[in-house]
């Protein structure tokens, strides 16, 4: 008898388990072959995938569209920053129970938002989800007594614990911290996606009468998973804080918030590794480039410095729609996809099973 | 015998245009009630209100005694209340196996066994559980749904034009199966269909739809044999 097929990223929870622990140890000895620049861009990566992977979920599995993914962010900074300072204590302790705090805010703004959201649909919702990064700024300024306007908060220092101080550097360290917290977003995301409640997200995302009438609660299904996915994006935002060592509005503006879209179209739409993949062009592209106009004449190079990331990544954006439709990781994983596997297209379909009205 | 799903005065209108008025229906336990009529006269509308993915205007639906009024459709779904409606409502990037997964999820422990009957119900879903939906025939697609639905292990079972697009041998099957479970299990059928001659071949009850309002409501082989009515009504 032939196994019943998963879908793509499902697998069972114990693999999925050990693939998280062997990847996670793999990037943190990684750290060890990196300078301090490369680890600096590895945490950024790391931080960057929190928020992507949790937008390709809601995206990709529940069919939620979210522009405002950079707010939730900073909801996460935020909540991060604030209660690390406003802790008494310091060390490994305050930086855990800072990152906790900053997940519950971005879990209950996306709550929030996803009672909205599950009434919405399209570019209804995409407007919704825009207005709330628009309005960033204002919400910043407005309450400037406790989030200090467009200046942002200053966090503590987190510095190497002393027990390891001897054998990483700081930038080492950071990695290693963002390595791990996206480790734990990215498990916890796949064994959602993979399980009873990813079936679930899915029906809802393709059919939401069937759903329905399937006994699935369609609304309490959209809600949670834009409140997931919004923890995931706060916990990004926690840990580029936790590098910057601040939060402030002009970190997150519509232009990153649409960003990480486009690193999640990049990738592949519904993928984690094309999530992965997503942020890792988002943080390389600019320095790449960079690289490549530092031989230009300064007048040359200052004209193009931030300009030629941005055509880039719209030409990126253009050419991978054209040549590989699913994405990154769609063009990677279509090569090696079995000839008896299932072809889940329409196009496929009507040419390898007619319909009995085709018959 | 006592009516487990029981609609009384049953309105309902898009828009302000009634497309229901004033509807009774009474479908005892255990007894397939062929809902027909022509093209417009309610029956899809009729279905969907009863399973409240359309508000009603006015009237009452209870199931084994029980008032719906405030009960969400997944509510009247674990309430035992269960729809395929027209189209199949299949999930179509979904394969087989998941679809009929979906059906029971909210259901215990009993769902593999569920799903399991299913399969000896329509072998040729076994055949296909790893294809997804959209990679089925029409006829492996009715079966699907009505699949799905079984999983959820209804009482009563509402089922919108299964006959539709679908070739007569497949129509056959499905019927078959439709009075198999009625007689073996106890399975309550409300089936909406334009195909008249098929729905009340197998049919213990029959109700004539014509413009939102019951116009005939009798054992089956009698509406059949009413040439009057089949003329003005059923088109045959």
């Amino acid at each position: 008898m032939s196994r019943p097929q998963r879908l793509p990223g499902q697998r069972p929870l114990a693999r999925t388990l050990l693939l998280a622990a062997g990847w996670t140890l793999v990037a943190l000895l990684g750290t060890f072959a990196l300078d301090p620049f490369r680890n600096y861009q590895l945490a950024l990566v790391a931080a960057y995938l929190c928020a992507t992977a949790g937008l390709t979920v809601l995206v990709g599995a529940s069919g939620q569209l979210s522009l405002g993914h950079a707010a939730l962010m900073a909801v996460g900074g935020y909540g991060y920053a604030l209660t690390s300072n406003a802790l008494p204590f310091g060390g490994v302790a305050r930086f855990v129970v800072a990152l906790l705090a900053g997940a519950l805010v971005s879990a209950v703004v996306g709550l929030l938002l996803g009672l909205a959201a599950a009434r919405l649909s399209g570019p209804y919702l995409a407007g919704l989800t825009l207005a709330v990064v628009v309005a960033l700024p204002a919400v910043a300024s407005t309450w400037s007594t406790v989030l200090h306007g467009d200046q942002g908060v200053q966090t503590a220092f987190e510095g190497v614990p002393d027990a390891l101080r001897r054998v990483i550097a700081l930038e080492q360290w950071q990695a290693m911290v963002a390595v791990v917290v996206a480790a734990v977003v990215v498990t916890g995301l796949t064994v959602l996606r993979g399980g009873r409640f990813g079936l679930r997200m899915q029906a809802v995302r393709d059919d939401e009468v069937a759903a329905r009438l399937s006994g699935i609660p369609a609304g309490r299904v959209k809600v949670l998973a834009f409140t997931a996915s919004s923890v995931a994006a706060g916990l990004g935002g926690a840990v580029l804080c936790f590098v910057a060592q601040a939060v402030s509005p002009g970190a997150y503006t519509v232009g990153f918030s649409l960003l990480l879209v486009v690193a999640v179209v990049i990738g592949g739409l519904g993928s984690i590794l094309g999530a992965a993949l997503g942020s890792a062009v988002v943080v390389l592209l600019p320095w790449l480039i960079g690289r490549l106009t530092a031989g230009l004449p300064t007048d040359a190079a200052q004209r193009l410095d931030g300009n030629l990331a941005v055509l880039v990544f719209g030409l990126l954006l253009i050419t991978v729609m054209a040549l590989a439709p699913q994405g990154l990781h769609g063009a990677l994983t279509a090569r090696r996809r079995p000839i008896d596997e299932p072809v889940r297209t329409e196009e496929h379909t009507k040419v390898l099973v007619p319909t009995e009205e085709q018959r | 015998m006592t009516a487990l799903l029981e609609v009384r005065g049953l309105t309902v209108g898009y828009g302000g245009a009634p497309v229901l008025r004033d509807v009774d229906l009474d479908v005892p336990a255990g007894s397939i009630v062929a809902l027909v009529g022509a093209n417009g006269a309610g029956k899809t509308t009729l279905l969907r209100t009863l399973s409240a993915l359309v508000p009603a205007t006015h009237g009452t639906v209870r199931l084994a005694g029980r008032d719906l009024a405030a009960v969400s459709v997944e509510d009247r779904v674990r309430s035992g209340l269960a729809h395929v409606p027209e189209g199949r409502g299949v999930v179509a990037e979904l394969t087989v196996d998941e679809n009929l997964r979906l059906g029971g999820l909210w259901r215990g422990a009993d769902r593999r066994e569920a799903i399991a009957e299913v399969y000896a119900l329509f072998e040729p879903l076994a055949r296909r559980r790893n294809h997804a939906g959209h990679q089925l025939s029409g006829g492996e697609r009715q079966m699907l749904a009505l699949g799905r639905a079984l999983v959820a292990r209804p009482t009563v079972l509402l089922l919108d034009e299964p006959s539709l697009g679908l070739a007569p041998r497949v129509v056959a099957q499905i019927m078959g199966v439709l009075r198999g479970l009625a007689d073996r299990t106890g399975l309550t059928v409300l089936l909406a269909e334009q195909n008249v001659v098929g729905a009340l071949s197998v049919a213990d009850h029959g109700v004539v739809l014509g413009l939102g309002e019951v116009v005939a409501s009798r054992p089956a082989h009698e509406l059949a044999a009413d040439e009057r009515l089949r003329h003005a009504y059923l088109g045959f």
